[in-house]
């Protein structure tokens, strides 16, 4: 589903997938410095100690978001200064993308890049032969972690358009609520293997991050059921 | 393999030509900004009201053939406004040179993956005679740095060779050697290639098929490249001579030499472009001075697919505006029509009388994109396939590669655009490419194991 997103809403146009291209190099970089954190966290203690590592497991995820959020909010500044210069540029004084569009494209890119590290080892290795699960691991690793990719690529797209709106409009509550979402996933998917406690949390935080996103880019009820109904 | 080793000394001869004069962009980067402003100034046209913008264009070109007699007053006041719409339309360019890239790699990358020669180790080229299976560290990082030095100054040697060649005008000697060397290329990498894509999905083909479609191949490889041809097709052959020569890279450039190289070689792509000394800039120079573009089957231009469908709205919408140009314009929709392609100024069009000629490079001109010289599409697919083929994070590693360096070129080409002339293309991208791999295959890949075994997400 997010490549289709990818295909027919931001290929048209290219400055879209340059934004979507420098999103996914901020969500890079965020995630680069978090695993260097964790990394000589992990050199630093003792490799043994199972429980340790488990926390700092923990610790590196929440820090990990924490970074991801930190890198949302310097991406949207230089989105700032972009459409200034956008706008400066432009013919008739107002930017060719509007900063609603872009937040969109900032948080498909973030979703796609991290959908894609969280996935394609994964599915290269689904490729091969084997059985999932024979070690008494849950079976259904595969179906749920592509579910749960998938929510999170959505999640991050909702939470880009939450974000810029939040920054936008200088309401901090907005901001802090999409990083108190983030962490409740990512925090849920420390149920796993008990997939109940993580898939359907994070769906219904996603059907609200969307609803809320729906309603701030312009939707609403009226708008939905206008849709709908032209189509048949 | 010990006659292709042989073999080597010529065929090694086109890449590192290939490799040492390809780090440039070309010339025609004033006309990159002519082009961007024509262009625009098409559009412009065909979207809004009339500009007279169209006319800057030509009078910016490099051969000043162009006379500025039907140039409007209000030019001037419209020159500002047509230099900062370069960025706007800068995305459209930057987009015209990621296609063709991300195609590269992902030619390469696939081949890596799946068709195992290409990472098997099979000897050396003779450009780095060190071997690297020596026992201790220091020993090997000794030998790979002598094997850069080696293959640095092989490259600059041939480019100095070739820019003394250009400047003394000795043209039948250069289009001879690339003749010779794109024949190998088109022939000889091609036939192995294939030989072992079909060994690996075991194929059966008989050497009378093989030898037609190898044939047919390299024949119009041959013409597209250095004669006329569909934009298209010459993109694709280019996009795919770039890869086999990729893959001829990561296959015998033994390991740590290569990193090395990579980054030895960025650095002397910055110092060639932009030193006043430097070969590449005197290459350039010359031929701007000249009027000349550079040799066709050195440079990937990404000229603008749809020319026809744009350029008739522009002659009708410019038609009516500009009275001095009507001739002009009949005479381009002569031109059009007798030669399909749309690449690049050849000297095959130098003939024809002044004013089809200007009409024709204006058309050019508004079409022309953005140019990368070939060498940049190969160590960029060199970067992103050493990443497919030896990192052990897999595709991790190689989709962080690929982004950095998709990064970087977006931040060359910026600067391309405030500082309008030749750049580099080769220092950002590599650098970000280098150090998105170092750390995505030592910090990010055991964060990333350890978080899907666990089933965390972040």
């Amino acid at each position: 589903p997010a490549f289709g997103l990818f295909i027919f809403t931001i290929a048209r146009d290219p400055l879209r997938i340059i934004i979507l291209i420098a999103g996914a190099f901020f969500w890079l970089v965020s995630l680069l410095l978090s695993s260097l954190i964790w990394f000589i966290a992990v050199k630093a203690s003792n490799p043994q100690d199972e429980r340790l590592q488990k926390g700092l497991l923990i610790f590196g995820v929440m820090f990990s978001v924490l970074l991801q959020e930190a890198f949302r909010f310097l991406y949207y500044k230089l989105l700032r200064k972009a459409i200034e210069g956008l706008v400066a540029l432009s013919e008739d004084g107002c930017s060719p993308i509007s900063i609603q569009q872009m937040a969109y494209v900032a948080g498909v890119g973030f979703g796609l890049m991290s959908g894609a590290f969280s996935m394609i080892n994964l599915l290269a290795d689904a490729l091969g032969p084997g059985t999932v699960g024979i070690h008494g691991d849950s079976q259904l690793y595969f179906l749920t972690s592509a579910f749960m990719t998938m929510v999170l690529i959505f999640l991050h797209t909702f939470w880009g358009i939450l974000f810029f709106h939040g920054c936008e409009h200088r309401r901090w509550w907005e901001i802090a609520a999409v990083v108190i979402m983030h962490l409740t996933v990512s925090g849920s998917s420390f149920c796993n293997p008990l997939y109940v406690g993580s898939l359907v949390p994070s769906y219904l935080l996603m059907a609200a991050a969307a609803a809320w996103a729906y309603l701030l880019s312009g939707g609403s009820v009226q708008n939905l059921r206008r849709f709908l109904l032209c189509k048949c | 393999m010990i006659t292709f080793m042989n073999n080597s000394d010529s065929e090694e001869e086109p890449c590192n030509e290939r490799t040492s004069l390809m780090s440039a962009e070309s010339p025609p980067v004033p006309s990159y900004q002519d082009g961007l402003q024509a262009s625009e100034a098409g559009e412009a046209q065909a979207h809004r009201k009339r500009r007279a913008g169209s006319s800057r264009g030509p009078n910016n070109i490099t051969g000043g053939e162009m006379s500025g007699s039907g140039v409007p007053v209000r030019e001037s006041a419209l020159e500002n406004e047509e230099e900062e719409l370069t960025l706007k339309y800068g995305a459209k360019h930057v987009i015209m040179l990621f296609v063709p890239v991300t195609l590269c790699m992902i030619v390469v990358v696939a081949t890596i993956k799946s068709v195992r020669f290409y990472t098997e180790k099979n000897g050396q080229l003779i450009y780095t005679p060190f071997s690297e299976d020596t026992p201790s560290v220091g020993q090997r990082l000794l030998n790979s740095v002598l094997n850069t030095i080696v293959m640095i100054s092989v490259i600059i040697v041939m480019t100095v060779f070739l820019v003394l060649l250009y400047k003394y005008r000795c043209y039948k000697f250069i289009h001879g050697w690339l003749i010779l060397s794109s024949l190998m290329l088109l022939f000889l990498f091609t036939y192995i290639y294939l030989g072992e894509v079909l060994k690996t999905y075991n194929v059966a083909m008989d050497y009378p098929t093989l030898f037609i479609v190898i044939w047919n191949f390299g024949a119009v490889g041959m013409i597209c490249i250095h004669w006329k041809g569909p934009l298209q097709l010459q993109q694709a052959y280019l996009i795919m001579i770039s890869a086999l020569m990729a893959l001829v890279f990561i296959k015998y450039l033994p390991e740590w030499s290569a990193w090395v190289i990579l980054g030895a070689i960025s650095i002397y792509d910055l110092m060639a472009v932009l030193c006043p000394k430097g070969p590449l800039r005197m290459l350039v120079e010359t031929a701007q001075e000249r009027n000349e573009p550079i040799f066709p089957a050195l440079i990937y231009s990404s000229a603008m697919m749809w020319t026809v469908g744009m350029a008739k709205p522009d002659t009708a919408a410019r038609g009516p505006s500009h009275q001095t140009w009507d001739t002009a314009e009949d005479g381009r929709e002569h031109l059009r029509s007798s030669s399909h392609a749309e690449s690049q100024m050849s000297e095959t069009r130098s003939p024809v009388p002044t004013r089809p000629i200007t009409s024709l490079q204006e058309l050019e001109e508004e079409e022309r994109g953005v140019k990368l010289g070939l060498g940049d599409f190969i160590f960029y697919s060199v970067l992103v396939g050493k990443a497919a083929a030896t990192a052990s994070g897999d595709w991790n590693t190689t989709l962080a590669c690929f982004v950095a360096i998709l990064i970087g070129l977006c931040l060359t080409l910026l600067l391309l655009a405030v500082f309008k002339k030749a750049l580099p293309a080769l220092p950002i991208s590599i650098t970000f490419g280098l150090i998105f791999y170092f750390s995505t295959d030592n910090l990010v890949r055991p964060f990333m194991d350890t978080l899907a075994s666990h089933q965390l997400y972040i």
